[in-house]
């Protein structure tokens, strides 16, 4: 075994526990503070380990929030499926919003070209159903190794009317004080796993033996090869005439809109094999990100704007 | 395997973003298309070099003017350790965020410019490291390279150190010098080939080895009650649950406790996490605590043990405070003073001493304390606070000040 390798090995299934207890009692300060929060929930692995730490924080009582989905429309099939077990097997209420009703009330603008996502039209419908629900305080899965812009954000990140992320505002957080007072019209969002990383999350659904959506794991996929990458091909992806879909062994590492997340070929049929991939990864976790791409400081402009 | 957060503190350009970065490189953390992008950064930047100070230089703004704005917070992991850094800057008018960012800190981590020695702000974050109680202090001299990696010249850097840390340390404390380059990696995960006179450990080395010791276990036992869980289902009609984080020392099953504020006792007949009960629980656990009584407690309440003859009850008391806030704090003020998760109204009596931390003095008249300052105020709480003093139980002896009405928090403040 090389040195990496078993340096890789060394790692594997080491979850530091400390991380949970910060979670646990980060979810039951949201239920304390806060009159109306949500768990926002994407269907990705991180909102699913967020829905286990509710789930932990206040057994044997059900999770005191609902879990709130922004539809776009254009998402994986796999993922609706599993959203909608998830919530019948943690009892949990689920709140159902559609992009495409912001589009058909003339909110929200349907992008065009070949790049065209619904990835930037979300934050309209998320922006109106906080309103409409006059929510408070809105849990998110990000987490600050994910992106520069993201480590400097706050565990509770107060955000204005329009939902607007400014960084010289931000609160200081000392020790493990949180201040979730807010003014009538401000909300906070907050990221109980603001400190774990992505192999920490993989290593924590092993141990606890999560389900997680099945296009996590390695399977057969039409998909068309653009800009060095792999993507999934679907009626809502704008295909150029040069790009032939072909059929090959993918997964995803993050799972976002159809027409924003890239598969990586793999052939990683359990959790091991994923971390290991993981571990041993050439391309960061939001290098499969396509809306991150368009510029260096894409994630910080669409979190000005209001972005999760 | 554990969690070591670490602070990291410098003057504007000491190279604290290099170091961070080649940390980063040298433990493999950064991937393949991270570097890339660093790549083509750099040759943007017309560098002939990977600029690794690139890699934590993160909000725009940052980049526009070239440094560090707030506290950034980065991960890496060796198979022994996961580590959180919470990279703080170091200008003058930012000792706000290095307090915050060392909040949590078990290590703090200060550079010199081995070309300067000491410099102001050597003195403020030894200063800082102190107020905090950062059980490790690692002083790197970095950019060896300017100075032909001259032994005679960390030597010097080292002994006028020794003296300015004589004078902040407390017991406890364990402090190490260690000479380095970030630039050219000498030192940091690898012994500094160009640097043969150095006997001691490399970064990496100092971090891995340090053992902080479960103090926090053994320290009296605080329980702050932060929800109560009460399902009401049938099959927990009766159920009533205790949920919250030890802030400090061990409860088991079987236990007499006190409630404070409002002194009740009752027995611990369970610790739950989750689905599996537990016999005992120690400081950073998470749990929900049953008790063999119904008493009344709510959301604020302390749960201690009932042998303890002294209990930690504070209305009128003293604490060092360093302010966070554009407007300043005076006496007469209130405020909504946070504990844990107990928040009181709090008014400011009277602040007794302003610290200047560079110079290791004080000032005694004092009618208000600006944004970044640090000093020692008296302050009345509306209600008891289960406080106890900072330098004795840390985890337990903290509080945050919160303007009522911009709902910032503008002030942290430690009990004396």
């Amino acid at each position: 075994m090389s040195t990496k390798m078993s340096a890789i090995h060394d790692k594997i299934g080491q979850f530091p526990r400390e991380l949970e207890d910060e979670s646990i009692y980060i979810m039951r300060e949201v239920a304390a503070q806060f009159e109306r929060p949500a768990l926002l929930f994407s269907g990705g692995k991180d909102s699913i380990t967020l829905v286990r730490l509710a789930q932990k924080a206040f057994f044997p009582g059900k999770i005191p929030f609902p879990l709130v989905h922004i539809d776009t429309g254009h998402n994986f099939p796999e993922t609706i499926e599993f959203r909608d077990w998830l919530a019948k097997e943690t009892g949990a209420e689920l709140i159902v919003r559609y992009v495409q009703d912001s589009i058909d009330q003339g909110k929200a603008k349907e992008e065009s070209g070949k790049y065209a996502s619904r990835n930037v039209l979300q934050t309209v419908t998320l922006l109106d159903t906080i309103e409409e629900f006059k929510f408070d305080a809105c849990i998110g899965g990000a987490r600050r190794d994910e992106e520069k812009a993201r480590a400097k954000e706050r565990i509770f990140s107060v955000r204005d009317d329009f939902g607007q992320w400014d960084a010289k505002r931000q609160r200081p957080e000392l020790f493990d004080m949180l201040n979730g007072r807010i003014s009538v019209g401000e909300n906070v969002r907050v990221f109980p796993i603001s400190n774990w990383t992505e192999l920490d999350v993989w290593n924590y659904i092993k141990e606890e033996k999560m389900e997680i959506p099945s296009i996590y794991f390695a399977h057969q996929r039409q998909v068309i090869q653009r800009d060095g990458m792999l993507w999934a091909d679907s009626d809502h992806l704008n295909k150029e005439a040069d790009e032939i879909p072909f059929e090959t062994t993918v997964r995803f590492r993050t799972v976002g809109d159809m027409t924003c997340t890239a598969a990586v070929s793999s052939h990683a049929v359990d959790i091991d094999v994923i971390i290991e991939e993981i571990l041993s990864a050439e391309i960061s976790e939001r290098g499969a990100r396509i809306d991150d791409k368009r510029s260096e400081a894409a994630m910080e402009k669409r979190k000005q704007q209001g972005y999760f | 395997m554990d969690i070591l957060r670490i602070a990291t503190a410098g003057s504007v350009d000491d190279g604290k973003s290099t170091l961070i970065g080649r940390l980063l490189y040298e433990t493999n953390s950064i991937t393949k298309d991270k570097i890339e992008a660093l790549e083509s950064a750099s040759k943007r930047k017309g560098l002939n070099f990977l600029d690794l100070s690139l890699l934590t230089d993160g909000l725009i703004a940052e980049r526009e003017q070239g440094i560090t704005i707030d506290v950034a917070n980065i991960y890496f992991s060796t198979p022994t350790r996961k580590y959180i850094i919470a990279d703080t800057p170091g200008h003058i008018e930012y000792t706000r965020n290095m307090v915050t960012g060392a909040s949590n800190a078990k290590v703090s981590l200060i550079l010199v410019d081995a070309r300067q020695g000491i410099v102001e702000q050597t003195a403020r974050h030894l200063s800082i490291a102190s107020l905090l109680r950062i059980p490790k202090v690692i002083i790197c001299v970095n950019k060896m390279d300017l100075v032909q990696y001259e032994e005679s010249k960390f030597n010097e850097i080292q002994h006028k150190l020794s003296e300015l840390v004589s004078k902040t340390t407390f017991q406890g404390q364990t402090v190490s010098y260690l000479p380095i380059s970030s630039l050219f990696g000498q030192n940091i995960t690898k012994k500094a080939v160009d640097m043969p006179w150095f006997n001691g450990n490399t970064l990496l080395g100092e971090l891995e080895t340090f053992e902080f010791a479960e103090t926090l276990a053994q320290a009296p036992a605080r329980f702050p009650v932060q929800f109560v869980v009460r399902p009401m289902t049938e099959a927990y009609h009766d159920y009533r649950g205790y949920a919250g984080k030890i802030s400090s020392g061990t409860f088991k099953v079987g236990d007499e406790i006190r409630v404070l504020p409002t002194g009740q006792t009752s027995t611990i007949a369970t610790i739950e996490k989750f689905e599996n009960s537990l016999e005992q629980a120690i400081a950073g656990e998470s749990i929900v605590m049953t008790l063999s009584n119904d008493i009344d407690i709510s959301r604020g309440n302390s749960i201690v043990l009932a042998s303890e003859t002294k209990v930690p009850s504070l209305k009128d008391f003293s604490a060092h405070v360093c302010w966070l806030d554009h407007q300043a704090l005076s006496p007469g003020k209130t405020y909504l003073l946070q504990h844990g998760i107990h928040v009181t109204k709090a008014k400011i009596i009277q602040i007794t001493e302003r610290l200047d931390v560079s110079q290791q003095t004080s000032e005694t008249e004092v009618g208000q304390l600006n944004l970044n300052e640090i000093g020692k105020i008296s302050l009345r709480a509306a209600q008891a606070i289960s406080a106890d003093k900072y330098a004795e139980n840390p985890s337990n002896g903290s509080f945050i000040l919160i303007d009522e009405f911009s709902n910032s928090t503008v002030g942290v403040g430690f009990v004396d």
